[in-house]
């Protein structure tokens, strides 16, 4: 840590020195000096892209000087949480990733703290979630899959990448229940990872897949999979052939967002220059490099707007998961 | 296959990858040769860096390179010294040893390099034939299939425990089942058994407790017992590595008999290198003529060429369950699954179709591989065993400073040190009171898998009904019945044969 705060001070005091010497330069200032970010698991997963990613936007657009990551896992996350919190006054300079997860973690309790106890920075990206099913699949619409589900309902599984109570469960119930069915009923078959719930799809085990959309494309263009349903508004451009859930008379919708989170108790000035920074980082092209590479979707929740949109899926999933008995 | 066969060729045969494979069969040849360090201890150091390349594939082949020279080495080691790294050499030293009392230390080592050379690619291109019919069939199998597989991968635990041994080793994998339930399972979304420890709420990292039970040990081992570290040092006097073509000759059919047995035994889950290359030894022995037979155990080529080829055959083979099911058959290959785990690869039938440059990259570097164990190695052998002289309290610290290091790089979470220092301890006594740790950490590793596939057959079948419903899940249960009563059986037939014996005197 003292490394990372030397090396910090020593960019920051590279910075300044570049700023009196190049008065005229035209080379913008950078919104803020310096951000160190905060990654709750390890290297190599979501998380870990997301800020590193940004980080690597930020910096290259000269919107930031210097960025320098930190990865604590531990707990599913609620370790780097507790660490912020706890160690507060001397983070002034950090921004943790997260996601959805928080959400529902600090639901079941898992998590002891949720993101009230956080100073909510800015919701940046998200990934809408989807259900599929094989391509030599009979089903080929969420009404198809409706009426086999009522043909069948012990037989006709819905399958995930998440623990019962998890986002692939809610996602699969909250369709379900819009589509006038009982949530509770639906059978959902956990897996811990996607190659073997892509097997167990093809295997004919679950009769649907219910995950993240960008994973969803990816299949779909390899002619794996048919996706019968997005949780988009409207049809999204990089997979167009993909009915929504509400053209198809399911009134839902469902986002799984990532976004940055500061220590609580930072001070208004520094929490401004971090929501601007990231504001204009949407308009460079560094920024869209990035995107582009991961194939995430813009979805930018500043300052209160994110605590509203966090509000309202707090209640949704909280709902949710009171009626399908996991709170 | 032959589309996955060009592209493993041009994944193997990029630059970067075949550095990776010479750099691992050079680690693992030089590590392997230190005695007491095998191949598991030897790939649970190497695992961070591996992960830290980021790349599965050439993770896996830098991984899979050190497995072959650590064999390579190990063989080396009980050669020259009469010192096995590991057990699966320890036949080696049979006939191996002797030949290097009589002067001909070169000549046994040409014949164990050839005779591994020729079991590895033997396994390795039977490997490209079952791997991919046995993933074929593998496709159709249900959550119910894979219960009944772990519980069959489990029970040859018990099948192939040494004499003596198959009470400690089920005790052994009853512990790795019950470490594997600590943290958040899939059944449940409350974390279990953390005693409210937030470290603990995702588990035991794998790779903490690999390096836990297998580097640690051995290098505390090591500073314990040092009765097992004064080497021989005899690595001066190798010369004239020649074999005739009279002894070509001869060992040629043992080679190809025992390539093919050591192939078939690796295979089956739970037995691997250790047994093929004892039963290899036996097998040939058999086999060999009167005049010949008084030559095993006093520096036989055959029973050299027997155990090597066999052992080399039966690693390769070990990779046909790991890669087309998912299942470690071995206390190596369940390190290696856990590092393909950590890569975001899941090792399985779907492998062969999502990730082709995976599977076929590695099965392509098993000949790489090969070759440059023949080729690079073999000539520079005088030179490398130089590293048997090298002092012990030099080569400790440095087990120790990678071990720790590798535990603490990518988690950056502290408390990993203090569960492998604690567990490392653990492991440690166990060993010295000996009881074998690799069904611990294979019970590890298949625990949760056990409990996540048995969880959703029964969600999918409302009960254990899929047990009568489904054959394929009852043959696979009654075959691992048949594995643990195996042992207890065959102890009472040979008690009876002992009383029959005892009467009739």
């Amino acid at each position: 840590m003292s490394f990372i705060r030397a090396r910090r001070a020593i960019a920051a005091a590279a910075v300044t020195a570049m700023a009196f010497s190049l008065p005229t330069a035209s080379i913008a200032e950078p919104v803020v000096e310096s951000i160190h970010f905060l990654i709750p698991g390890g290297a190599g997963g979501g998380w870990d892209g997301t800020a590193r990613g940004t980080g690597e936007a930020l910096t290259k657009s000269g919107l930031v000087g210097k960025a320098s990551f930190e990865n604590l896992s531990g707990g599913g996350g609620g370790k780097a949480i507790g660490y912020l919190i706890e160690n507060a006054e001397s983070q002034n300079g950090t921004l943790m990733v997260n996601s959805t997860p928080i959400v529902i973690r600090s639901l079941t309790g898992v998590f002891p703290h949720n993101f009230r106890d956080l100073t909510l920075v800015s919701g940046t990206i998200g990934d809408y979630a989807a259900i599929v099913v094989g391509k030599d699949s009979p089903i080929n619409s969420m009404a198809d899959l409706l009426e086999a589900y009522k043909a069948d309902k012990r037989g006709t599984a819905i399958g995930g990448g998440s623990v019962p109570g998890g986002m692939d469960h809610l996602v699969a119930a909250m369709v379900m229940e819009a589509a006038g069915e009982d949530a509770t009923a639906v059978k959902y078959i956990p897996y811990d990872a996607g190659g073997k719930a892509m097997a167990a799809l093809l295997s004919g085990e679950i009769a649907a897949l219910s995950t993240g959309f960008s994973e969803a494309i990816d299949l779909a263009n390899a002619g794996e999979v048919k996706i019968i349903g997005v949780t988009a508004d409207e049809r999204v451009a990089a997979y167009n052939q993909a009915q929504t859930m509400k053209e198809q008379g399911i009134d839902t919708t469902f986002v799984n967002w990532r976004g940055f989170f500061a220590a609580p108790g930072l001070p208004q000035d520094k929490l401004t220059a971090y929501q601007e920074a990231i504001a204009k980082m949407y308009d460079t092209p560094e920024w869209e490099t990035v995107r582009a590479r991961n194939g995430w979707v813009n979805i930018h929740n500043s300052g209160d707007d994110f605590r509203t949109f966090l509000e309202g899926q707090e209640k949704v999933i909280g709902d949710l998961m009171k009626k399908l008995g996991f709170l | 296959m032959i589309d996955g066969i060009l592209i493993g060729l041009s994944t193997a045969f990029s630059i970067s990858n075949l550095l990776m494979v010479i750099g691992g069969c050079l680690i693992g040849t030089f590590i392997g040769m230190l005695p007491g360090l095998g191949p598991m201890s030897i790939i649970a150091i190497m695992i961070p860096v591996a992960i830290s390349i980021g790349d599965p594939s050439a993770a896996l082949i830098l991984l899979a390179g050190v497995y072959y020279g650590a064999i390579f080495g190990g063989s080396t080691s009980s050669i020259l010294i009469n010192a096995p790294g590991v057990a699966s050499t320890v036949a080696t030293s049979f006939d191996g040893y002797p030949m290097a009392r009589q002067g001909k230390a070169g000549k046994a080592l040409t014949v164990a390099a050839i005779s591994s050379f020729a079991g590895g690619s033997i396994g390795a291109i039977l490997l490209m034939i079952f791997a991919p019919a046995l993933a074929s069939v593998a496709l159709l199998f249900h959550s119910a299939e894979y219960f009944a597989l772990m519980v069959v991968g489990l029970s040859a635990i018990a099948a192939f425990a040494g004499s003596g041994q198959v009470g400690k080793a089920l005790l052994m994998t009853l512990v790795g089942l019950m470490m594997a339930t600590v943290g958040e399972g899939a059944l449940f979304n409350q974390p279990r058994f953390t005693m409210g420890i937030l470290d603990l709420q995702s588990g035991f990292g794998f790779i903490t407790l690999a390096m836990a039970m297998f580097a640690l040990p051995e290098a505390l081992f090591l500073v314990l017992d040092p009765s097992r570290s004064n080497s021989g040092g005899s690595g001066g006097d190798i010369k004239d590595l020649r074999i005739t073509k009279a002894e070509a000759k001869k060992i040629a059919p043992v080679i190809g008999r025992q390539s093919i047995q050591g192939f078939l035994i690796g295979v089956l889950p739970g037995a691997g290198a250790t047994i093929a290359s004892f039963l290899g030894y036996a097998v040939e022995r058999n086999l060999a003529s009167k005049e010949e037979q008084a030559e095993f155990g006093k520096g036989s080529i055959k029973g050299l060429a027997a155990p090597e080829s066999a052992n080399n055959a039966a690693c390769t083979g070990s990779f046909v369950p790991l890669l087309t099911l998912g299942i470690p058959g071995s206390g190596t290959t369940a390190i290696l699954l856990g590092a393909l785990i950590a890569l975001n690869v899941s090792p399985g039938p779907r492998l062969m179709i999502d990730q082709p440059e995976i599977f076929w990259s590695v099965i392509i570097s098993m000949y790489v591989g090969n070759v440059i164990l023949l080729f690079l190695n073999l000539p520079m052998i005088p030179y490398i065993a130089k590293i048997l002289a090298v002092p012990r309290n030099y080569l400790i610290p440095f087990i120790l400073f990678f071990t720790l290091m590798g535990a603490y790089i990518g988690q950056n979470n502290a408390t990993e040190l203090l569960i492998l220092v604690g567990f490392g301890v653990c492991a440690t006594l166990l060993r010295f009171a000996n009881y074998p740790l690799a069904p611990l950490l294979i019970g590890f590793i298949l625990g949760s898998m056990l409990e996540d596939n048995f969880s959703r057959s029964m969600q999918l079948y409302d009960g254990i009904r899929f047990i009568v419903e489904r054959p394929m899940t009852m043959g696979l249960l009654a075959l691992a019945v048949i594995l643990v009563a195996l042992p207890t059986f065959r102890a009472r037939l040979v008690r009876k044969k002992e009383l029959q014996a005892a009467e009739s005197d």
